[in-house]
């Protein structure tokens, strides 16, 4: 079954025994009701007979333990289910965490914003439901309605059937018919939801530029039509759901004058007795207890049907890169060369980089510059082959990219970006992540060479100091130095430097890229920057304006050709005199090679 | 996320001491309920003929079984009882319906007003306040916790009244029948809050630190999903499965702990139920035996006792709206209750055609901030002058537009319009006045023409253009595929910082206001980008008062007067030459910028020596 429900219902089923015994506990919980109304009614019209007080006691006891049951079996059922669906919610965690891995990145691009994440993660807390409220409530209500179906069927047998009609009609059919007669209703009130949501984020991120405007009237009156029409359809929506709720109701009595008329000719020709009729009746009442839940079962499985589209949609796709049947041995030397390289995000987009050709030789360090937009980042994204070019190749000791697989490719380069994660942990475990077998040495003496161990050791816990969520208990500088650890640690041939000083203030900055020299004298390395700092490291630089390459040089040719490059450094300049003047001395790239 | 979960205590926050009414009473939601006293008085009524429709089909229904069971009646005998059952059903779905048709009503109407004063009143607080709360949060409070209150109005509120009500007056009805059972009943009712309000609270605070773990959980997802790509170069993301394993796996035995308390409510509230109307069938049955009463009564009392008890477990199911209908109330009304920094002035008196803008010694200080952003600023914007700022960031600079905005009010000192004080001048006459071109301008979703257009709306899609034209915005707008229709975040159809810019230059050309304030943008090296915006923006200040704040040498040379701040203060004033006779900080950082592209670094540099 590739239907969404199949699937859903399909990872649902490897804790079935446990789902089986928590549905059985379920109908448990309603058949003590029904027990405890059916022999209730069998004492009272059976005392109003006289008959001796021995007659009562089995049932008696019946009513005590009934009503003793339906609390504890409704106490077991709570618990069993909720432990099913907890492991459930791991299980479907897990198997969309698989699914997404090989996918990364170049799927999550359009999930990069938290907000979109965060919605992923709530659709799959969204799918726990399924089994508590999309599939065990029509399944309890079946067993039900086959136990009291059975049990009406030793008395008269029509009358069970109108009793299983009744139960179809006020569990089935009335909240079927109500939901697919609202459901274009309930289409427009979601995507209302959502235009209203999109319309209160902008209000309050564009409110200076709205009140600026005096748009701000306008602005509201906006998100109070789309409120009034999101609030119409929602009582629209629930005026028909309410509608649903008192039809089942009354069903549930017409039931019980349909089997009054059919049962009262039986019990006056003797058919049936007075205690049978009595019992009969509170046992048809009792019963509807198990179909009443299902209207909002039927509201439930439409949320989690489009919380699991959604999901299976992301997991779905195909990964973007496939490692080659034979991947190539490590090569002999690190150069990297690209020949005429071009690539594009999707077949009709614009090019991100266009016939883009150089040549890095192993130990070197070439940058890559130009204002956002130019293509550089495009360029790691396939030097990591988490994309294939569209067109040219990328060349490693002289073998194409794509013959290598793509995870020892990454096993051979260390990147330091602005994106890096800094994980909620330890710093040691952090430190870990780019080397598990390291020693407590090892660790130390990459935290010494990118300067952050002295900062460590002032923490309380040192190493074993928490992190916090993203790192958020460190500074951009600290945070910064913990990732250039942590690619020291893993030791690699390549060395990716992306924007590698963003968000650092200018002192920090100046230190981190006194930390780098060194460490760039003996790796192969690209350095990748929108802001022209320590150009004097790298021995050659490429321009790069919408995708192309515009200039090449070093940065002294670069600054005495006057073109590109000098008016980006002048407009630099002038922006960065004015923060750092009153600070600091102004003293730029004076990264002193150590050889 | 990594490689061991070491679990951390969560810092624990101050837990609310704060009296919380048992019944999750607010007396601030009480009173929007209070101002449509018609709809909830409407709902609880209807509810409650609902109820007494329960009682008159019980007693109907025992009356039928009565006549055939022991006076041995036949159908036709109870034909009139038995449409009268049909016809109170019929009433009774429909007091049902009605009444949940009105609570919603109520909730809507309710939900509508709250969500329009809490926008209103945020945009009143201004950019300043919205800035120091997260977006996301302030979204949240507007969509979700004003929908929190929906259960809290349609569902909660009436159920309370009606769990009062019902059972009490089920119990007027078994009285006069029955003193016994209503005796039982009526003992045995209270139990149903008492339990509900002790288990309630006891496991509340396990309630919500099982949510704290939920979202600590859901947090340390999210951490990994977004470190996905940092896991994969460090080839280490396939072995996290085992570690979300673990996770999940000790989230469901800490939760499981706390659940297995928390369900001793369910537990308590299904017992009560049942265990009274064990007792209840016993007990009559056992006076039936001995004649001691009529079966009818009898049968009319089993069929309210496990009615008599739903309303109360039915107000239990929604406790938990009630709980959450209070928490949102709080977000909600700690934003209603901020005060608003601005005196709603309404004059709009008559200014001059470029009015002249005066600070007389003011001083701004944040709220959350122990040092003034702005300390004894004083200047003079004379009409047609281009003054500019310029200092580091945290300098105060966007202080002083926010000042003259009217986004904030100064701590002390004032801000005069010509000479009026700019406090008496109503918000927006005055900024009409002015136009504001940010260092991040905000585009809506729409497309580009309704985005300039929010400046003047009614202007015609020509002047639109004119306006895209004058800041050097038409060519690139006209390459968009759809020109000026193109929808803003469409598909791949991503603007540049550098034509964002454009974009809200035009919008200051079309709204032509006499008074500019310009940010700079810092982030935008673009040098293409940067020579359109500089033409547009020469433009865009002539014949205007200006007031630039400079991010950039380049452009403030050119100023009337210059305004060097540092740390909140004014440090220098003055033309160009002025300030660089002075020699201070201004002179400081020509020469630095001066040195760093000129001879002096290339000097050292090695430039000039090799190539001289």
């Amino acid at each position: 079954m590739r239907t969404i429900f199949g699937r859903l219902l399909k990872l649902n089923l490897i804790y079935w025994q446990w789902m089986s015994l928590s549905v059985l506990l379920g109908a448990a919980t309603i058949g003590s009701s029904l027990g405890l109304m059916s022999t209730s009614a069998y004492i009272i019209a059976m005392a109003a007979l006289q008959p001796s007080i021995a007659d009562l006691q089995l049932a008696i006891v019946g009513v005590r333990f009934f009503g003793i049951s339906r609390g504890v079996f409704r106490y077991l059922e709570r618990l069993l289910s909720h432990q099913t669906t907890f492991r459930l919610l791991a299980r479907i965690r897990i198997r969309f965490y698989e699914g997404l891995e090989p996918l990364a990145p170049a799927h999550l691009l359009d999930f990069q914003s938290g907000d979109i994440l965060a919605r992923i993660i709530s659709d799959i807390e969204t799918l726990q439901q399924f089994f508590l409220r999309v599939l065990a409530p029509p399944l309890i209500a079946a067993i039900i309605s086959i136990l009291a179906g059975l049990f009406i069927a030793r008395y008269h047998l029509p009358l069970a059937w109108l009793l299983i009609s009744g139960l179809f009609l006020a569990g089935v059919l009335i909240p079927g018919l109500i939901r697919s007669l609202s459901r274009g209703m309930g289409q427009r009130l979601i995507q209302t939801r959502a235009k209203l949501q999109a319309t209160l984020t902008e209000t309050l991120q564009g409110a200076a530029d709205l009140l600026a405007l005096n748009a701000d009237h306008a602005q509201l009156k906006r998100v109070n039509e789309i409120n009034r029409t999101f609030l119409l359809l929602q009582r629209q929506t629930g005026r028909f759901q309410a509608l649903g709720d008192a039809l089942s109701g009354w069903v549930i009595h017409l039931t019980i004058a349909a089997v009054l008329i059919i049962a009262l000719p039986i019990v006056s020709n003797g058919g049936l007795s007075g205690v049978d009729l009595t019992v009969i009746t509170l046992a048809i009442i009792a019963s509807f207890e198990a179909v009443l839940p299902l209207s909002e079962a039927f509201q439930n499985l439409e949320t989690t049907l489009a919380a699991g589209r959604r999901l299976f949609e992301v997991i779905d796709a195909e990964p973007t890169v496939k490692d080659p049947l034979k991947p190539l041995p490590r090569p002999e030397t690190f150069e990297l060369q690209s020949e005429a390289l071009s690539f594009q995000y999707e077949e009709t987009g614009p090019l991100a980089i266009a016939d883009l050709s150089f040549h890095l030789p192993e130990g070197g360090c070439l940058a890559i510059v130009g204002p956002s937009g130019a293509g550089k980042s495009s360029l790691v994204n396939l030097l990591l082959r988490f994309w294939d070019p569209s067109g040219g190749r990328i060349l490693l000791g002289g073998q194409d990219l794509r013959d290598y697989s793509a995870s020892d490719l990454r096993s051979w380069m260390a990147v330091l970006s602005q994106n890096t994660q800094i994980f909620n942990g330890t710093i040691k475990e952090n430190l870990l992540l780019a080397r598990p077998e390291a020693s407590e040495e090892q660790l130390i003496e990459a935290a010494r060479r990118a300067q952050v161990h002295d900062f460590i050791m002032n923490l309380p816990e040192t190493y074993e100091t928490w992190v916090g969520e993203g790192g958020v208990l460190l500074s951009g500088g600290e945070r910064q130095r913990l990732a250039l650890a942590r690619v020291l640690l893993k030791d690699t041939p390549i060395l990716i430097l992306d924007e590698p000083s963003a968000n650092l203030d200018p002192l920090t900055e100046q230190a981190f890229f006194d930390s780098l020299c060194e460490i760039i004298e003996q790796r192969t390395t690209l350095l990748i920057s929108h802001r022209l700092v320590a150009m004097d490291l790298a021995d050659q630089i490429l321009v790069l304006h919408h995708g192309r390459l515009i200039e090449q040089g070093d940065h002294i040719s670069l600054l005495k050709a006057g073109g590109f490059y000098r008016r980006m450094w002048d407009l630099q300049m002038q922006a960065e005199v004015v923060e750092r003047i009153p600070n600091l001395n102004f003293n730029r790239n004076s990264c002193f090679k150590l050889s | 996320m990594t490689i061991e979960i070491t679990p951390r205590e969560p810092s624990s926050s101050p837990t609310t001491l704060s009296f919380r009414s048992p019944m999750n009473l607010d007396q601030r939601l009480l009173k929007l309920a209070y101002n449509l006293p018609l709809p909830l008085f409407l709902s609880v009524l209807l509810g409650f003929l609902a109820g007494i429709c329960l009682v008159l089909q019980a007693y109907t229904l025992s009356k039928i079984i009565y006549i055939v069971f022991l006076l041995h009646g036949s159908l036709q005998d109870v034909y009139p009882l038995l449409g009268g059952f049909l016809g109170i059903a019929l009433l009774r779905a429909t007091f049902t319906w009605t009444s949940d048709v009105t609570a919603q009503h109520l909730a809507s109407h309710i939900k509508a007003d709250l969500r329009h004063r809490l926008l209103d009143h945020i945009l009143s607080l201004g950019p300043s306040f919205i800035r120091q709360e997260r977006t996301g949060e302030m979204v949240s409070i507007l969509f979700e916790a004003v929908e929190a209150l929906d259960a809290y109005f349609s569902q909660y509120l009436p159920k309370l009244a009606l769990a009062a009500l019902i059972p009490t007056s089920f119990l007027f009805f078994i009285f006069p029948l029955d003193l016994t059972t209503a005796v039982v009943l009526a003992f045995t009712a209270p139990l149903i809050p008492f339990f509900m309000i002790l288990i309630g609270s006891a496991t509340s605070t396990l309630t919500q630190r099982q949510w704290r773990v939920l979202s600590r959980l859901s947090a340390q997802f999210l951490d990994t999903l977004q470190g996905l790509t940092t896991l994969k170069i460090f080839g280490r993301s396939r072995e996290q499965v085992k570690f979300i394993a673990e996770m999940s796996e000790t989230f469901r035995q800490s939760t499981m702990n706390i659940l297995r308390v928390a369900f001793l409510s369910a537990l308590v509230l299904e017992m009560v139920a049942t265990i009274s109307t064990a007792i209840v069938a016993v007990e009559i049955g056992l006076r039936l035996l001995y004649g001691r009463m009529s079966f009818d009564h009898a049968l009319f009392a089993l069929l309210l006792a496990p009615e008599f008890y739903l309303p109360l477990r039915s107000l239990g199911a929604r406790f938990h709206m009630g709980a959450a209908g209070v928490t949102a109330a709080k977000r909600i009304f700690d934003i209603l209750e901020t005060e608003e920094p601005i005196y709603k002035a309404v004059q709009h008196p008559m200014l001059s055609k470029i009015p002249r803008i005066t600070f007389h010694k003011v001083h701004y200080q944040y709220e959350d901030r122990g040092v003034a952003a702005v300390q004894d600023v004083s200047f003079c914007l004379h009409p047609g002058n281009k003054l500019a700022f310029v200092g580091p960031s945290g300098s105060g600079k966007s202080t002083i537009a926010d000042l003259l905005l009217g986004f904030i009010r100064p701590s002390q000192g004032t801000v005069f319009v010509d000479d009026l004080p700019l406090d008496s001048i109503d918000p927006s006459f005055w900024r009409s006045f002015v136009t504001f071109v940010p260092q991040k301008p905000y585009l809506f979703d729409g497309t580009i023409l309704e985005n300039i257009r929010l400046a003047r709306p009614k202007a015609s899609p020509s002047e639109v253009q004119q306006a895209a034209e004058l800041a050097q915005a038409d060519p690139f707008i006209r390459d968009l595929p759809n020109g000026y229709d193109t929808q803003i975040g469409e598909r791949g159809q991503r603007l540049s910082g550098g034509q964002v810019q454009r974009i809200a230059l035009a919008r200051a050309f079309l709204k032509d206001a006499p008074i500019v304030i310009l940010d700079e943008a810092t982030a935008n090296l673009d040098p293409e980008n940067e020579f359109l915006i500089q033409e547009a923006v020469s433009q865009l200040i002539k014949n205007r008062s200006t007031l630039l704040i400079a991010h950039r040498l380049g452009t403030v040379i050119d100023a009337d007067q210059i305004m060097v701040m540092h740390e909140g203060r004014m440090l220098e004033a003055g033309t160009h030459t002025e300030l660089m006779d002075q020699k201070g900080l201004y002179a400081r950082m020509m020469a630095a910028y001066q040195g760093s592209t000129s001879q002096t670094s290339l000097e050292t540099s090695g430039l000039i020596g090799e190539n001289v």
